[in-house]
């Protein structure tokens, strides 16, 4: 037993002593690309909402609520899922925000919001986080979808094409600062701007 | 005593008389207990397309000038509750400059002795009690009401003569 760990940390220890430095170079190419892959992989199936919804605090609550909306059903049949509002698109950003939501399910772990009253009490501080970083990339996420420039403001309601054509326009105002709780029921506003 | 008997016995039969009258009188034939539903009551009809709200954001205009203007712009999704005002955000004193909405009346600021609250009075909260959107839909039942401008006039013209 000894003996086979001491080969072992032989071979690892001076690899290019016992295999060809070729074999060595490729070796570490084909594990690259299977770790790479696998790291993806892994970021894809995190990044479905069958996975969002796979704990029951989101299933219950959130999930619910916004079945209700038009980005669960409309007329056209686009349906924008969890990642497509919570998960950026670039690289950087989307592993910024797992690392956040790991948080979140950290918190589902030691049970912070395994209730409804619990998630009720929390939705708060979890709704601001996502103000904050929606208002920081100036509602990226919506916009990957609605696109301002091709806003055709005649269709629009009166009532958005003013309000559209002035604070939107101007860039004074993004699209959070007016569209907070499309998706979801929102939290006591006492205090939030705009309420 | 004995006349009193005789009285109470009387109406009683007058009253049971008029009530197996008005019974026979106010009952619907049965032919037109489904004019709703628009098919026979053991039959599901193919219910009618449902009705965009009216969103075009012009004012109605009011019929009576105590009468609680109607909503001109859809209101889906918008959260009424303990939680959240959502029409608030817009209508509230400290909204209409960035809204360009107007200001709910003084009459909802205040309370039932007509004192004037700094916030929306309590029994003005869910504004839906009151103001609803509209649909562009054929009237279910013919309605007869008259505008008192014309009740009025009417009356003026009614009086010359
Ligand atoms: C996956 C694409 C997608 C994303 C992401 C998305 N939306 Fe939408 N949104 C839609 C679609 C599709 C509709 C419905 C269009 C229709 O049929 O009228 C819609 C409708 C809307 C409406 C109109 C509601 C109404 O009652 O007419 C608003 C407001 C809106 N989105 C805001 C947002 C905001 C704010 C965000 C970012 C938090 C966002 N959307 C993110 C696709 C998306
Ligand atoms: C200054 C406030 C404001 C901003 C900023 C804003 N909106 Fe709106 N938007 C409105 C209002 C008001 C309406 C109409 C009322 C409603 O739908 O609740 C509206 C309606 C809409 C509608 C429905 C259109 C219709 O005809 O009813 C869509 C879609 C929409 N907004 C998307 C967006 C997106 C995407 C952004 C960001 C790029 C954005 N809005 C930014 C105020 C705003
Ligand atoms: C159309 C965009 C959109 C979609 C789709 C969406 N969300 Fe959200 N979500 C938001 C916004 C915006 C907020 C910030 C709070 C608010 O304004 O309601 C939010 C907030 C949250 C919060 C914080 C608590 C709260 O209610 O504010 C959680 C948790 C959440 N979303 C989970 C989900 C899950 C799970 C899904 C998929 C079932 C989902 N979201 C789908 C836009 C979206
Ligand atoms: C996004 C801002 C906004 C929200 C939210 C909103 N409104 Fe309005 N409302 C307006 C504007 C702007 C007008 C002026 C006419 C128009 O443009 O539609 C108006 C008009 C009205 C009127 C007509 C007033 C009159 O004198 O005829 C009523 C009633 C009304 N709203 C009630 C409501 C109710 C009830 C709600 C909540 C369910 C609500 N509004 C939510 C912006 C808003
Ligand atoms: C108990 C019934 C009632 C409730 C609840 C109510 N209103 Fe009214 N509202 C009225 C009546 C009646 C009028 C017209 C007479 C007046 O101004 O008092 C009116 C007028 C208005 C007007 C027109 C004001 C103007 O000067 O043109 C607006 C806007 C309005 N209401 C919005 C709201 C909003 C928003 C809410 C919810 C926060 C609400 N109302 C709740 C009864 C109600």
């Amino acid at each position: 037993m000894l003996d086979k760990l001491k080969k072992i940390w032989q071979v690892l220890n001076r690899p290019s002593v016992h295999y060809s430095l070729g074999f060595l170079t490729l070796g570490g190419f084909v594990a690259g690309v299977i770790f790479w892959g696998g790291f993806n992989t892994a970021l894809e199936a995190t990044n479905k909402e069958a996975f969002c919804i796979g704990c029951h605090e989101m299933e219950n609550n959130v999930y619910q609520e916004l079945q209700s909306t038009i980005h669960f059903t409309n007329r056209s049949g686009v349906r924008a899922t969890c990642p497509d509002c919570h998960v950026p698109h670039n690289w950087t950003d989307k592993i910024a925000r797992k690392m956040q939501a790991s948080k979140e399910v950290w918190g589902k772990v030691f049970g912070t919001i395994n209730t409804r009253e619990k998630f009720e009490n929390k939705r708060r501080e979890l709704a601001e986080h996502e103000w904050a970083r929606l208002k920081a990339n100036d509602s990226l996420e919506c916009r990957n979808c609605h696109n301002f420039t091709y806003m055709d403001f005649t269709r629009q309601s009166p009532r958005a094409a003013q309000m559209h054509s002035t604070s939107l326009a101007s860039g004074e105002k993004t699209c959070i600062d007016c569209h907070k709780g499309i998706a979801h029921h929102l939290p006591d506003m006492a205090g939030v701007e705009g309420f | 005593m004995k006349t009193f008997k005789l009285v109470s016995a009387f109406s009683v039969l007058a009253f049971s008389t008029l009530m197996m009258t008005s019974v026979t009188a106010a009952s619907i034939p049965e032919d037109r207990i489904d004019t709703l539903r628009q098919a026979p009551i053991n039959v599901e009809p193919n219910p009618p397309a449902m009705q965009a709200v009216l969103n075009k954001d012009i004012k109605e205009m009011r019929n009576y000038p105590m009468q609680p203007p109607v909503i001109p712009h859809k209101i889906d999704g918008y959260q009424l509750d303990l939680k959240v005002n959502k029409c608030m955000s817009c209508h509230a004193r400290h909204r209409t400059g960035d809204s360009q909405a107007p200001m709910v009346s003084v009459t909802h600021y205040m309370d039932r002795d007509n004192n004037f609250l700094a916030e929306l009075s309590p029994r003005r909260y869910f504004c839906t009690q009151c103001h609803v959107p509209q649909l562009d839909a054929k009237l279910l039942v013919e309605n007869d009401f008259v505008d008192m401008d014309h009740l009025i006039k009417a009356n003026t013209e009614q009086n010359k003569h």
